[in-house]
């Protein structure tokens, strides 16, 4: 399996002789430039360019293509070279496109000779750039890594050959734009593409015989991990997962095509094992962030945090099988010597019992081991995972938030906070939860739960609560486009105003929040309208008729001193929107003590039943989908004295005064 | 080198190699019951059905059948439940994969079963058989025909156990009788 790298990770390669493979959109310009060990081009030869495709150990395409293969030899390069800088740049002057913000990411891909990817990048994110340094190969020690750099030039082929200390980048820019415009013409008019017979011929100069799959890995921009159909069924029990049909069903196939390998050490990573481990290491595994499957990146991290949310809770399941069974057999085992009246006294009995313990302690040890193994291995890959996550998936500490801009796509999933484990020895695993909501959440300020409310004084809780409706409430704000996300507040007694801050300073609460009784029918009175509107409009087919100042973004009412200020129509149509609003975009955010409504009596038990319960402090209440442990959630909230929150929000008033249409 | 097996027949096997095994997949497969005329559903469906028992000291403590796909622990996976067969070409159509490497330390042998959930013998089921095949080489180690194998319904197939560090396989290929993996039970003690 090949790894996919983000940009800035690198990885090792296997031998000297490769193959670098470039797909992209439409035809693209593959160049190499080689540089010593102080980063610079020594000789004005070091490159590899269509105009002049050879260089000792290197050789690039003649012409522009959509694939390219570039064959390598790190053993034959010239002495002293250091590093390989593979370019790519969009053909000028044939009339396609100008900038690589226009056509797909290009995709490249380092692979051995008998094709078998090692390690691939996805040059993403690019804009108005039409030059691209792709990938460096680069010594270290006396081994060779691949790195994706991705750092693309406005200025194209001129300003990247600049960059990379050429003298005269301008003149050998035309060189090469001239050499591909020939180039073009030719294969225009040539019939048969001349792609076949190009790699026919490179790989006589590789000297390596392409197997058939190999040929096929390269054909597209989109192989990279598409081969399987994400498992993002994403609500908070993903069905997808618990049903290996899916994903374990190229098994058989693998073992058809003769000693297929298939790897199961992750389940549910059927579509993406890890790499067999080369001959001659230990094996051990190097985790890599988006090591899953999945259409984009953010969907690749996705459902790797589900897979390791999954990994995570087996291998706790199997440790507590082996010690509940090490357990009950000691006990049945001294039950055994206690129960016989002969054996119940005297050595024999001391040496059966001392067995059974030695026999509990060493099975319990075994398990430990085994777990300690593979939390190691999870521990190492959330490493790597957590500051590769975009904002939506990232704690509030990771510096993706400084980053921050407004996004244009509304995310998949957002982190509502993390989960944990008693076994986990600090591990811990984002939680996310699919977006659009798919229901409302509660954060419970009440004492009636276990874990570290017990320990805070009333007060305190909910002050913490409202925090973290605040924390939430702002990174919904932050990760869905502008005009995509309205947040409503009530908030009748003024007791949220202190957490409340950061939004109204801001702006990105635009309006005080409803104050009072009048406050919250008023409001309630409006979204309820909202979701009758929306709902009829959508039973009966006639959305066009909605009108036209309707606010069609996600609604998101923070509900704070429940019930205070409700009179019973009020109690009814919060009811009413906990259970209708989430299929029309309309989500509650109730901070609340279960206590404080008690005098209501059952009629809200299906009020609370309708909201995913969070807490403000760490506590044991959510269960996996899987062998349903009880995780300990932690609620998302922003480091003490950091800004981060005041900072992203004014980012998100800045883009709403910029691009927001009202 | 695939050993063919015929019932009753216990051998131990070991890889080739002389290691020990670490990923194994039973395989199950059956040719569907031919279609008859225009009404394509009447002709009689056959749901052979895999399971996998998993036993601690002769106790079981997890099952993975149809109807609990993946063991607790993530280290057995069904691959789903085939209701009718398929083209009786030698294909796998349910299969179980285990991961040696992953079956927690107190599990110490696994049982592999095949029962017949519709009710015909293997007498009456064309092209069936069960298979066991090492995962990382994908070699067979033990194939049993059972089409022909008798008025059985069920047939205990192959344990694996633990053997020092590692594991090893022990065909059984004993015919019993039984529409659910629980019918069998009884007839796995002996051979544990």
């Amino acid at each position: 399996m090949a790894v996919e790298l983000v940009r800035g990770q690198n990885h090792p390669l296997p031998g000297a002789r490769l193959e670098i493979r470039v797909s992209a959109a439409g035809p693209v310009v593959a160049g190499a430039t080689l540089n010593d060990e102080n980063g610079r081009m020594r000789e004005p030869a070091w490159i590899a360019h269509p105009a002049q495709p050879t260089l000792p150990g290197l050789e690039v395409s003649r012409q522009a293509a959509a694939d390219h293969r570039l064959a390598v030899d790190l053993d034959a390069l010239p002495a002293g070279v250091h590093r390989v800088n593979v370019l790519l740049a969009l053909p000028v002057g044939v009339g396609g496109p100008l900038n690589f913000g226009a056509v797909a990411a290009p995709f490249v891909a380092v692979t051995g000779l008998d094709g078998t990817e090692v390690a691939s990048y996805r040059a993403t994110g690019l804009g108005a750039e039409s030059a691209v340094v792709a990938l460096e190969l680069y010594r270290r020690h006396d081994s060779w890594k691949v790195r994706a750099v991705g750092q693309g030039y406005a200025g194209g082929l001129a300003a990247m050959l600049a960059d990379q200390g050429l003298p005269a980048a301008e003149e050998l820019a035309t060189t090469i734009t001239d050499a591909v415009a020939a180039g073009m013409v030719r294969s225009v008019a040539a019939p048969p593409p001349r792609t076949e017979e190009d790699r026919a011929r490179r790989e006589a100069t590789v000297g390596g015989a392409q197997g058939a799959a190999g040929a096929g890995a390269a054909t597209g921009p989109g192989n990279s991990g598409t081969d399987a159909s994400a498992s993002a069924s994403g609500d908070f029990a993903p069905q997808a997962h618990g049903q290996p049909g899916a994903q374990a069903s190229p098994a058989p196939g693998g073992s058809a095509a003769g000693g297929g390998r298939i790897d199961y050490q992750h389940p549910g990573r059927a579509s993406a094992p890890s790499p067999a481990p080369p001959p001659g290491e230990d094996g051990a595994y190097e985790p890599v962030a988006g090591d899953a499957s999945g259409w984009s990146m953010d969907e690749r991290l996705y459902n790797q945090i589900w897979d390791m949310f999954e990994d995570f809770a087996r291998s706790v399941a199997a440790y507590r099988s082996a010690v509940d069974f090490a357990e009950s057999r000691m006990e049945q085992e001294l039950e055994k010597v206690l129960g016989d009246p002969r054996t119940r006294l005297g050595q024999a009995a001391d040496t059966a019992r001392t067995e059974a313990r030695e026999k509990h302690a060493q099975l319990v040890e075994r398990a430990r081991g085994v777990l300690d193994r593979d939390l190691a291995q999870l521990k190492a890959e959330s490493d790597v995972v957590e500051p590769a996550l975009p904002p939506a998936f990232a704690r509030w500490d990771n510096p993706v938030w400084h980053g921050y801009s407004s996004p244009m796509e509304t995310p998949m999933a957002v982190r509502l906070g993390d989960l944990s484990l008693p076994e986990g020895v600090g591990l811990r695993i984002p939680m996310l939860v699919r977006l659009p909501l798919e229901r409302g959440l509660w954060i419970d300020c009440g004492h009636q739960g276990s874990g570290a409310s017990a320990l805070v004084d009333a007060d305190e809780l909910r002050h913490m609560a409202a925090e973290t409706a605040t924390a939430i409430a702002a990174r919904l704000a932050a990760v869905y486009p502008v005009d995509d996300f309205t947040l409503n507040v009530i908030d009748p007694a003024g007791s949220a105003a202190e957490a409340l801050a950061p939004l109204l300073e801001t702006g990105a609460l635009p309006e005080q929040p409803a104050a009072g009784a009048a406050g919250v029918s008023a409001t309630l009175e409006r979204l309820t309208q909202r979701v009758d509107l929306v709902q009829m409009a959508v039973r009966s087919g006639a959305t066009d008729a909605l009108p036209p100042d309707l606010d069609t973004a996600e609604q998101l009412l923070v509900v704070h001193d429940f019930p205070h200020g409700f009179d019973d129509r009020a109690v009814n149509q919060l009811r009413y929107l906990a259970d209708e609003g989430p299929s029309v975009g309309v989500n509650l955010l109730m901070v609340a003590d279960r206590e404080d409504a008690r005098s209501y009596g059952p009629v809200l038990s299906p009020l609370w039943r309708a909201l995913l319960r969070i807490t403000p402090v760490p506590d044991d209440h959510l269960a996996d989908p899987w062998v349903g442990h009880h995780w300990t959630y932690e609620p998302p909230l922003v480091p003490r004295r950091s800004r981060v929150l005041t900072q992203v929000l004014q980012q998100v008033v800045q883009a709403r005064r910029t691009y927001g249409g009202g | 080198m695939s050993v063919n097996l015929s019932k009753g027949q216990a051998i131990s096997l070991q890889k080739s190699d002389g290691g020990t095994l670490s990923a194994v997949r039973m395989g199950l497969g059956w040719k569907a019951a031919p279609r008859r005329g225009l009404f394509g559903k009447r002709s009689k469906e056959i749901d052979l059905d895999a399971s996998a028992v998993l036993f601690a000291d002769k106790q079981p403590v997890d099952v993975v059948f149809f109807r609990h796909l993946v063991s607790d622990d993530g280290s057995v996976k069904h691959t789903g439940d085939n209701l009718v067969g398929g083209a009786g070409q030698g294909g796998d159509d349910e299969a179980i994969m285990v991961d040696l490497q992953r079956v927690p330390v107190h599990i110490d042998q696994i049982v592999f079963t095949v029962n017949s959930f519709t009710g015909q013998t293997f007498e009456e089921v064309e092209n069936a058989f069960c298979r066991l095949v090492d995962e990382t080489n994908g070699q067979e180690l033990a194939r049993y025909t059972l089409t022909g194998g008798g008025q059985y319904t069920a047939q205990i197939m192959a344990k694996v156990h633990r053997q020092g560090d590692g594991w090893q396989m022990t065909a059984v290929g004993a015919p019993t009788n039984g529409r659910t993996f629980q019918d069998l039970m009884p007839a796995m003690v002996p051979h544990l």
